[in-house]
């Protein structure tokens, strides 16, 4: 709804016009209405480069509203550029409110992470997707990848984990691990690691995927089965630490490591920095 | 006898105002090996992506006979069941071992791609199936994890032969299979695949410009000149008493060693 307030600022609400809000709008409902499927839309120009999160503000802008509260992650952290900066733009152009708690947020928009805190009814994950295609790296032809999910023939997908098996005796992806949906598409989770992956498994917050230079959008419903791919006797598992965070003792949450001082000494800290400071 | 596995009836392809096939029709029936002979440019390989449903004819129906639901028209069955057939019930096995193989994964994993395409999901399983297929095309089971680019010319051929059949298809088309590669290598292949056909009671259709592969491998033989078939029969007789002038021509054209 265009408002007469702001009608001196040089943008319209939410920074994009009220077209292009109805054109994301229109391929997040058939997004939600197939889960998993990449839906094309004509994605625009937006002030900041491919890569930083261009898609994801896209939908964020689209389904944003004066009364939402807004929190924006970046490899799990609210306090990098990215997250600051996208904040602080939806702060200005949406006049929304913004958080870094996870429980108090609306749409959260994440690079890289889920949030460490389950999410809710009502809450809306938005992820920045840089390649959205989960077999481009096995087959480099759209047509074919799209012929490839119509008929769902995601043989080459498993070949891949396979090699990877033959290669690492184990299957050594770590993050944007493949993952079906529903039963029917294989999707990309956005290079997430996948310690979250069994996190977007029925989840129950709406889960919207924007990648801004592929123009794709895609979407998992809540309550919606996400299986990680794998083989009967390579079955999926997630990361595991021996350490635990150095400052707020979790041992269940996903940690960074970082080298502190010359000598390198290590230490492991909640990549998650909303969720470590409620615990500490 | 049951009916014919492959029928095709009147295929004709034209790119433009040439015609690469002309009005072919012939039966193939389960275990047989049909030979295509013909001199470079007569259309051997445009009538065998017809017949594969690789490529659509501009006339004539190519109806095979599936496993289980009866007799189908390959170029009016939906992309996705021709595909399906494609990658079950038949094999392709190309010239150019490149165009066949995954040449960026190990060799276990494009013997294997087939088995996880229709659902395979135990590793040990598919691996142990990769060793035993490894081992019917004579290629070491210690090159199981080694990627194609590393193979010669006559193991990459060896296999991709590996990797079409074992999903046991019961149709595999071959395209010109020992082309490009020294004597001794075909001979080798040769033997394989004529225990192969055999073992497995495949039927095949069988590409080729080298009459001594034809004879070898074939059981009937179509002879093809600019286009069309201008002489059908069994291999023998059309190699021992051709009848046609083209045919004889071909014969006689066989360097004696």
């Amino acid at each position: 709804m265009p408002d007469t307030n702001i009608q001196a600022t040089a943008y319209n609400y939410a920074y994009l016009d009220e077209q292009t809000k109805r054109m994301i709008r229109r391929a997040i409902l058939k997004a939600v209405a197939v889960p998993g499927y990449q839906v094309p839309f004509g994605g625009r120009e937006m002030p900041l480069p491919y890569g930083w999160g261009t898609g994801g503000i896209q939908v964020t802008a689209a389904i944003i509203g004066r009364d939402d509260t807004l929190k924006v992650i970046d490899q799990g952290a609210d306090d990098t550029t990215n997250a600051v900066s996208i904040r602080r733009f939806f702060a200005k152009v949406a006049e929304v409110a913004t958080t870094t708690h996870t429980e108090e947020a609306t749409v959260i928009q994440t690079r890289h992470r889920v949030p460490e805190t389950p999410l809710t009814d009502g809450q809306i994950l938005v992820f920045q997707v840089p390649i959205p295609e989960p077999l481009r790296m096995l087959e480099p032809r759209e047509t074919e990848t799209r012929t490839l999910h119509a008929l769902s023939e995601y043989g080459v997908m498993q070949v891949s984990l396979y090699e990877s098996i033959a290669r690492h005796g184990r299957i050594a992806k770590t993050y944007n691990y493949p993952v079906m949906v529903n039963g029917r598409y294989i999707m990309s989770p956005s290079p997430i690691p996948k310690f979250d992956n069994p996190k977007l498994d029925r989840s129950a917050a709406l889960q919207l995927y924007g990648a801004g230079r592929e123009k794709r959008i895609y979407a998992v419903p809540p309550h919606t089965p996400v299986k990680s791919l794998d083989f009967d006797d390579h079955p999926f598992e997630i990361e595991t630490w021996t350490e635990c965070c150095a400052l707020c003792g979790s041992k269940e949450s996903f940690l960074d490591e970082m080298i502190v001082d010359d000598t390198g000494k290590r230490l492991f800290v909640c990549s998650d920095t909303d969720y470590c400071e409620s615990r500490r | 006898m049951s009916a014919p596995l492959l029928s095709a009836r009147g295929v004709t392809k034209r790119f433009g105002g040439r015609i690469a096939c002309r009005d072919v029709s012939f039966d193939l029936w389960p275990g047989e090996v049909l030979g295509i002979v013909g001199e470079s440019g007569s259309g051997k390989t445009t009538l065998l992506n017809c017949l594969a449903g690789r490529l659509l004819p501009d006339g004539g129906s190519v109806a095979y006979e599936t496993q289980s639901a009866g007799t189908v028209d390959v170029h009016h069955l939906s992309e996705a069941r021709r595909r399906l057939l494609a990658r079950t019930e038949w094999g392709f096995v190309n010239q150019d071992a490149r165009d066949g193989l995954r040449m960026g994964v190990s060799a276990g994993a494009n013997i294997g791609e087939r088995l996880m395409a229709v659902g395979a999901r135990h590793y040990g399983d598919i691996r142990r199936e990769a060793v035993d297929w490894m081992a019917r095309v004579e290629i070491d089971a210690d090159r199981l994890d080694d990627r194609p680019t590393t193979y010669s010319g006559g193991m990459r051929q060896r296999l991709q032969i590996a990797r079409n059949l074992v999903s046991k298809p019961r149709l595999v088309f071959m395209d010109e299979p020992t082309g490009g590669l020294d004597v001794s290598v075909q001979a080798r292949i040769l033997d394989l695949l004529r225990g192969l056909v055999e073992g497995l009671h495949l039927s095949a259709v069988l590409v080729t410009h080298d009459l001594g592969v034809a004879r070898l491998l074939t059981h009937r033989l179509m002879v093809m000149q600019g286009g069309a078939v201008v002489e059908q029969g069994l291999t023998d007789q059309v190699l021992d008493d051709p009848q046609d002038a083209y045919t004889q021509m071909l014969v006689a054209s066989i360097l004696p060693v």
